[in-house]
Formats: structure tokens, C-alpha cells, sequence
């Protein structure tokens, strides 16, 4: 954990080359999430059982199983159309906080995207960050997932501005995306249904932290490229 | 887990479609996993929808005829329904006079039921109001939590606002009575066991024999704290006391006295902490003017019990007496 550097695309460093951010792109970065999810799903919900009610996993690994069905059938060529299909899916299917949290996510992101490059990325990024942040009128430090996107989102911001390219920047984004959701486990919640628990809600990661951790994990794997 | 299913991910619709069988009464759309009655919408009255994640049956569902609600919406277990749902719900029930939304203070149904209104709004000129119960006293911080969770006042609002609606008032004024009995009710609960949540597979959290969890919610999560197993005279004495400090009950108010189970209890032990809260209630000088027992808001298979105060009036009572027809709530008429 928190060890963003040792997947295998990090081994190509600066030599990979940036798959563009295009309708191509975005739908291999949800089928990346996706596949994650899939895969942790048990954790997410090992980390919901512990300071909310079990389900996390269970109901983002079924929308984002939705999500893939229906890229499969979508625009192929409209890089905002592949994201607000995300968002409407998720906010059909998910249900619970996490539907109108991450659909929020990828419909603010598909206003903001104007372009293909890696500015136009990290805006669009930004912007679903700003919707989650007004949805859940929650703040960094409350255990929430912002606390893994506020991170990432300033560490990308910060490498493109440094001159690094998309693939280096997004794995400084998902280096502090796992910083961020790991600095969750000792914080008391403040939101959602582990503020509940006040004191007993710390010694835990934050399941929507950690979703978000995969998210940003799976676009420094899927925008990369050579991985 | 050992549990009735066929496969855990077909839980909610499997038993939808044993509700659709065993009561004809009722209207179940399984394509948006909305139940109406059978006659709505109901020209003239205001409709009533609520709903939330299923595991809390009765809850929402079985609220659903003549005198409660007109229509529920049955999220995945333990999860809020989707904006969608609420959205074909709303429609389903509007006759005219506007819709009343009740939302339980969880984030998720907050904000599905809030997007759903806006959906609503933008496609129609029906007017929903919607109330948000919060009326669990285990939660007192609520600077720094979500707020209160809406807990057993929810099912005592159904009911009371049910009965104003019958009657035909206004949706501003079905809203009054929603709001006074959401600010005059108070919840608290406990668990002695963790519930298995079917997708899950295995218990939420491990309760050892000889303790208990205080100040739980309704979806398996801990309590605020775990203490010893107590008898049921203390756990009553545990549950009541925060409650009357925080509604500030004094002697000669009279109140709706409702003990919950939360799904795995028996009915014997429910009727043990009745009497016990009902002794409590007596030292205290609080008159109790009508009751319910029964496990009607419930965790799936957790055991436990709740207890909910709600100070009543004339008004809220004669409400109370109005005749219902639901599946799990009927009298009168």
C-alpha cells in the first residue's frame, strides 16, 4: 500500500507513451476502475462492515458492472459522451451515497472536458473533485472519498504545471491518492454513515477513500500507456 | 451465513415478487421497484412516498394502503433507492394535490431523494415537499457527523401524516404534521447481536456473548458504545433516560410509547422491555396515551430493540386512532 510507483508502468517512466485523452482513453480508465473494483471488491466492503454497513463493494462493483455494459453500446467517439454515460449509469444503479457521489464525479467532469490533452484531463478531474466536494458538502478531513481526490487532484495539478508529462502525473496523482486514503485510518468521520461511530470510526481506511484511491490508480494505469 | 435466499444479489426482487403475491392490495412495479396501492393515484389527496434500503422490512413496504403511505421505493439492502425510482414513485402517486417525500436523515437517501425532486421539478408541475427524519438521540454531535439518523419517529410519522392526508388537508399542512412529530419524537437503540447483510455474506461486526452495542442505527453498524449485557430493566432504564432528557418530558405529557424490535427478537422479550420502559416511564410521571410492540423497522436479522417517545397531543392522537389498511399496520375501519 501507499507504494503507487510499483505497478508496471512505472517501470517505463518518462520513455511511455500517453494514450490521448480520448473517448478510447476515458472508457480503457473506467474498464481499468472497473476491473479494480471488481477485484477489491470484499476489501471495500471489509472496510465498509468495519465503520459503515457493508455495502460499498457490493454496490459500486454493480454499477461499474453496468458502466462497461453500457460503453460497450455508447458513443465511441464523444470523449463527454463516454462520461456522462458513467454518470447517468452510476446514478441509475448505485444507490446509497456512492451513486450521487461518483455520477456527480463524472458529469461535472464531462462539462468541464474541453480538449484531449492533459490540462483538459486534469480540469475535468478537477471539476468532478469541486461536484463531489458540493454533493456531499463535505471537506478534506472528514473521511470521506475527497480525502484521497483533493490529494491526487493538487499532485496532478502540480506536475503538469512542473512540465511532467500525463503518465508521470498521474502516477504522482495516485502516489498521494493512496497517501491520502492511508492518512483516513486515524481520522474521526465527520460525514456519512461512519460519523455515526464518532471515536470508533478511527483506526479504519475510509471505504470511499479508498474507491477513490482505485479511480485515480486506475487512470495513471489506463492514460499511461506501455503498462 | 444460513440464510432464505436463492442467490443473495436477487434478494430485494425475489422478495418483492412474494409481497406482489401475498398482497393483491398492493401494486409492484418490479421494473422500478416501487409498491403502490393498488388505487393511486388517489384523486384530490396528497401522496405520500417514502422508502429507503431494503433489510428494514417491514419498513418501508409494508407501510404501503390505505391511511400511510401511497407508494415505497425498495433501495439494495441497506442502500437508498436511486433518483429514478423515487422519480417513477412521485408520478405514480401524484393526484393532484402534491407529493410529501419522507426521507430518513441517511446522506445517501438525502441526496437521491433531493436529486429526484430536482428531476421531478424540471419534468412536471407537481410540488413535492419532502421531510427528513433525524430523530435518533445516540447521535449528538451533529456538528460534527452527518446529523441525527432517522430511526423509529419515522414509522410513527408515516402513520400520523398518513392519516392527515386521508383526511384530504393540504400537502403544506400534511407537511406540519411530518415536521411536529419529527421534532417531538425521540429514538434510541441497542443491539445484542450483529446482522448478516446478504451480499456480505458474514456478520457486520462480532458481538461477544456477555456484551451489547448502545446507540445502533438500523443497518448493522456498531453503536456508539459497547457495554456489558445488561437486564432487560437496565437496558430500558439505558434507553429511555437519554431520550427524556433530550425531549425534555416532564410529568403529566402523555406520548406515543413505541418498542421496536430490530428483526431477530422475540415478541416475549419485546413485551419484557415494554413493561420495563412503561415502569420507567411511570417514576418519571409520563403518561403513556397509545403503544406499539412489534418489530416494525427492522436490521435484517439483527437482535435488539428500540425504543421511540413521541409526545403526543389531541390532535396527533386522533391521527394516531384514524383507521389504516397496510400490509403490517391496520386497525379501525
Amino acid at each position: 500500500m501507499g507504494r503507487a510507483g510499483a505497478h508496471p508502468g512505472a517501470a517505463l517512466g518518462r520513455l511511455s507513451v500517453a494514450v490521448p485523452v480520448d473517448a478510447a482513453g476515458l472508457t480503457a480508465w473506467v474498464t481499468e476502475f472497473a476491473r479494480l473494483v471488481h477485484e477489491q471488491r470484499d476489501e471495500l466492503t471489509r472496510l465498509d462492515a468495519a465503520i459503515g454497513d457493508a455495502d460499498h463493494g457490493a454496490n459500486l462493483d454493480r454499477g461499474m458492472t453496468a458502466v462497461v455494459a453500457a460503453l460497450e453500446g455508447g458513443p465511441a467517439d464523444d470523449p463527454a459522451a463516454v462520461l456522462k454515460t458513467v454518470a447517468t449509469t452510476l446514478i441509475k444503479t448505485v444507490g446509497g451515497a456512492s451513486g450521487p457521489l461518483y455520477g456527480t464525479f463524472f458529469l461535472r467532469a464531462a462539462g468541464a472536458l474541453d480538449g484531449g490533452d492533459a490540462g483538459a484531463f486534469a480540469a475535468a478531474v478537477r471539476a468532478g473533485l469541486d461536484g463531489v466536494a458540493a454533493r456531499g458538502k463535505a471537506e478534506p478531513g472528514d473521511k470521506t472519498m475527497l480525502d484521497a481526490l483533493t490529494p491526487a487532484c493538487d499532485a496532478l495539478d502540480a506536475a503538469l504545471a512542473e512540465g511532467r508529462d500525463l503518465p508521470d502525473a498521474l502516477r504522482a496523482a495516485a502516489e498521494a491518492a493512496a497517501g491520502g486514503r492511508d492518512a483516513t485510518v486515524p481520522l474521526v468521520a465527520r460525514k456519512g454513515r461512519a460519523s455515526y461511530l464518532g471515536e470508533r470510526s478511527a483506526g479504519h481506511a475510509d471505504p470511499g477513500a479508498t474507491s477513490a484511491a482505485l479511480l485515480v490508480q486506475a487512470a495513471a494505469t489506463a492514460l499511461a500507456g506501455g503498462s | 451465513m444460513k440464510k432464505l435466499l436463492n442467490d443473495p444479489a436477487d434478494a430485494v426482487a425475489d422478495a418483492l415478487r412474494g409481497m406482489a403475491a401475498a398482497h393483491p392490495e398492493l401494486r409492484v412495479d418490479h421494473e422500478t421497484r416501487v409498491v403502490l396501492r393498488r388505487d393511486a393515484p388517489v384523486r384530490g389527496k396528497v401522496g405520500l412516498v417514502s422508502g429507503g434500503g431494503s433489510g428494514h422490512e417491514p419498513m418501508h413496504a409494508g407501510f404501503v394502503g390505505a391511511g400511510m403511505l401511497d407508494a415505497a421505493c425498495a433501495g439494495e439492502v441497506f442502500t437508498s433507492p436511486v433518483p429514478d425510482q423515487v422519480v417513477a414513485a412521485t408520478q405514480g402517486v401524484d393526484g393532484g394535490a402534491g407529493v410529501l417525500h419522507v426521507v430518513k436523515n441517511y446522506t445517501g437517501d438525502v441526496m437521491n431523494f433531493e436529486m429526484a425532486a430536482e428531476l421531478v421539478a424540471a419534468e412536471s408541475d407537481t410540488e413535492v415537499v419532502a421531510v427528513v427524519t433525524d430523530d435518533d438521540v445516540a447521535v449528538q454531535d451533529s456538528t460534527y457527523t452527518a446529523g441525527r439518523r432517522g430511526v423509529g419517529v419515522t414509522v410513527l410519522l408515516e402513520k400520523l401524516a398518513g392519516a392527515a392526508a386521508e383526511e384530504g388537508r393540504p400537502l403544506a399542512e400534511v407537511a406540519d404534521v411530518a415536521r411536529r412529530v419529527n421534532a417531538t419524537g425521540r429514538s434510541m437503540g441497542m443491539a445484542l447481536t450483529s446482522c448478516t447483510v446478504p451480499a456480505a455474506g458474514r456478520p457486520t461486526f462480532d458481538l461477544p456473548e456477555d456484551e451489547m452495542e448502545i446507540g445502533i442505527g438500523i443497518h448493522g453498524e456498531p453503536g456508539r458504545r459497547r457495554v456489558p449485557l445488561a437486564p432487560a430493566r437496565e437496558v430500558a432504564e439505558m434507553l429511555v433516560e437519554p431520550i427524556l432528557a433530550d425531549l425534555d418530558l416532564t410529568g403529566g405529557d402523555g406520548v406515543i410509547a413505541f418498542v421496536n424490535g430490530m428483526g431477530a427478537t422475540p415478541l416475549l422479550e419485546l413485551y419484557v422491555v415494554y413493561a420495563e420502559v412503561a415502569a420507567v416511564l411511570e417514576k418519571s410521571g409520563v403518561g403513556i396515551a397509545r403503544n406499539l410492540v412489534g418489530s416494525y423497522m427492522t436490521s435484517l436479522d439483527m437482535a435488539g430493540c428500540s425504543v421511540t417517545l413521541l409526545r403526543a397531543d389531541e390532535e396527533l392522537l386522533r391521527l394516531w386512532d384514524a383507521p389504516v389498511r397496510t400490509p403490517a399496520l391496520r386497525w379501525g375501519g
